[in-house]
């Protein structure tokens, strides 16, 4: 994703992001985002001075694993209280738009 | 013309190109919740009401790992003979209402289990690159003049199916014909049912397939580039998915165009393969790791109870019944290995290794188990293998031709009961001692010349008398025993 030289990011990436994200954003917008982008990455880029060769890389900021619970049942929500919120329902569905192209 | 010269080659107007083929397998797994959530995991519930706040991706609810999708996700990774790693989850972020988080949790660099392989019943072991777990999406249905996506009006969405606990088994680029694809997921699919891990029902989507698919030169090392096939709900689909495909790519290439790496989608009803994507969207899921789970870390001692709680495998079921067919001079050949794999395919395996234990012979055994048994799998599980054993002795041994070996196992399997007194109901039984001996008394009495040059060693008159004596008991006597009687009553009369 990061342009040619570390730290600094394109327009036309931040634009790409941004697309992602679905995110409309103007020309002075896309400026003014690869500056401030590219500033955080210059200093996530320093870590790469530091010798890390000793340590394993951290998963989670916490100290825990296998945090799992038993395969059991539990009251979840009604159907009118999981469609409460939404703008259009139908047979007990919620509707969306026009949906353009398959899924992922 | 470019056409499929047999399934796998394809013969192109400038030389004979070979279909390469990766399977990406998506089941459901057969827990009782949801992957991260207590909600029941069921198919076929009134829409939107197995949900919850985390299923839903309400803000501030939170993902608890389900232990169960854990274990079951091991037994598949075992039973492929992966190894079982520490793992972590990934978001998959992209913007489609089946998700309505927007991002599926997925694993992405560090899965569960790695480095596995399948053995077909042909014998080719393919590749396992990878089983990793994952949630399945919601439903979606779309409404308009069409019923399918182009020229829908809106679509409707049920999250039921979102959060269920998914996992995919990612081939190795190792099949090379449709034929071969087919009976890959079908053992896939085998293994996942005698595991417990799925149902393995593509009917229900439970199991689902995609296919990655390329074409290269006959002899060429080097990979082509390839299209993933999408829905793809049956093992016709795929199988003609995959030809069609192999044709299409061969008449690209030959144009002098390039196969753009790409998703397709199959289309039942003409047969055909269309790209789903334009190139410019090409996909970018952003993964970054879930914050919201810690990693998973399977001690070695629940692997290892994992790895012994496995029951037997299809490949080695096969196995076993070989085994005891090479045991028996008789059994084998044409024709064989398919019964066996019917056999197991059908979970009548243990029926047949029962029956040979108590005295049934392999061949016999094997064949009403794979012809006539398979008929009705149900019931012949639950046969008395000593009453199978029984009737496999009976036609073994002539005393019921195999055609009424038939009739009384039909009954078998319908009634139960004792396999000699249903052949005795049907009027089967061969004769006895004390009647046949009459018979043979009569064939002589009428055929004194030919009883002479018997008894004086000429033997090709032994086939005319015993003959005679078939037709005098209407083919009920057993034509062994015959001859041992026609044998011993010349010993007597020399």
């Amino acid at each position: 994703m990061a342009g040619d030289t570390p730290g600094r990011l394109t327009r036309e990436e931040v634009g790409h992001v941004a697309h992602l994200a679905r995110l409309e954003l103007t020309e002075d917008e896309l400026e003014r985002f690869a500056r401030q982008l590219s500033a955080v990455l210059g200093h996530a880029e320093a870590l790469r001075g530091l010798d890390v060769s000793a340590l394993a890389p951290t998963s989670h900021p916490l100290e825990l694993e296998n945090v799992l619970r038993p395969d059991t049942v539990r009251a979840g929500l009604t159907r009118e209280e999981a469609l409460a919120a939404a703008p259009a329902t139908e047979s007990g569905c919620f509707v969306v738009p026009r949906i353009l192209g398959e899924a992922p | 013309m470019t056409t499929v010269e047999r399934p796998g080659v394809v013969e192109g107007t400038t030389g004979r190109f070979e279909t390469v083929i990766g399977l990406e397998v998506h089941c459901e797994l057969s827990s009782a919740t949801k992957l991260f959530c207590g909600c029941p995991n069921a198919f076929g519930a009134e829409p939107n009401t197995n949900v919850c706040p985390v299923c839903l991706g309400l803000p501030g609810s939170l993902p608890v790992l389900n232990e169960r999708a854990v274990e079951l996700a091991m037994r598949i990774g075992a039973a492929l003979g992966c190894e079982i790693r520490p793992s972590v989850f990934h978001r998959k972020n992209y913007f489609y209402p089946d998700m309505p988080k927007d991002y599926q949790v997925s694993q992405y660099d560090e899965p569960i289990n790695v480095d596995g392989s399948l053995e077909l019943p042909d014998g080719t072991r393919v590749g396992i690159v990878r089983a990793h777990i994952e949630e399945d999406t919601g439903k979606t249905t779309h409404v308009g003049a069409t019923g399918r996506i182009h020229g829908a009006d809106y679509s409707l969405v049920d999250y039921n199916r979102a959060g269920v606990p998914l996992v995919e088994i990612v081939s190795a680029p190792d099949l090379r014909t449709s034929d071969q694809a087919r009976a890959y997921v079908a053992e896939l699919r085998a293994l996942l049912v005698a595991t417990g891990a799925s149902d393995g029902r593509m009917e229900e989507g439970s199991m689902r397939v995609d296919a990655n698919v390329s074409v290269r030169p006959v002899g060429s090392e080097a990979f082509g580039t390839r299209c993933e096939i999408k829905n793809l709900n049956s093992l016709r689909s795929l199988g003609r998915a995959i030809e069609h495909e192999a044709v299409r790519q061969v008449a690209v290439v030959e144009a002098g165009g390039r196969v753009v790496q790409e998703t397709r989608h199959f289309d039942e009803e003409s047969g055909r393969t269309s790209s789903m994507r334009s190139k410019e969207e090409a996909e970018d899921y952003r993964y970054f790791q879930e914050p919201d789970l810690v990693p998973l870390r399977p001690s070695a001692s629940w692997v290892g109870e994992v790895r012994a709680g496995l029951p037997m495998l299809p490949a080695e079921r096969r196995r076993r019944l070989l085994t005891l067919v090479d045991g028996e001079p008789e059994a084998g050949g044409a024709g064989t290995a398919s019964q066996v794999a019917t056999v197991v395919d059908l979970g009548l395996d243990e029926l047949v290794v029962a029956a040979v234990a108590a005295g049934a012979p392999v061949r016999v055994a094997l064949a009403r188990s794979a012809n006539e048994a398979a008929q009705r799998p149900d019931q012949a599980r639950l046969v008395d293998p000593a009453a199978f054993a029984a009737l496999c002795r009976l036609e073994a041994g002539g005393t019921v031709s195999a055609t009424q070996a038939k009739q009384v196992l039909a009954e078998l399997l319908e009634h139960g009961g004792d396999p000699a007194e249903i052949a005795r109901g049907l009027g089967f039984e061969a004769l006895g001692d004390e009647a046949l001996s009459s018979v043979v008394d009569e064939v002589v009495a009428a055929n004194p010349g030919e009883w002479e040059r018997f008894v004086a060693g000429e033997e090709k008159v032994a086939q005319f008398l015993l003959g005679q004596v078939m037709r005098a008991t209407k083919g009920r006597a057993n034509g062994k025993v015959v001859a041992a009687a026609l044998e011993a009553r010349r010993g007597g009369a020399a």
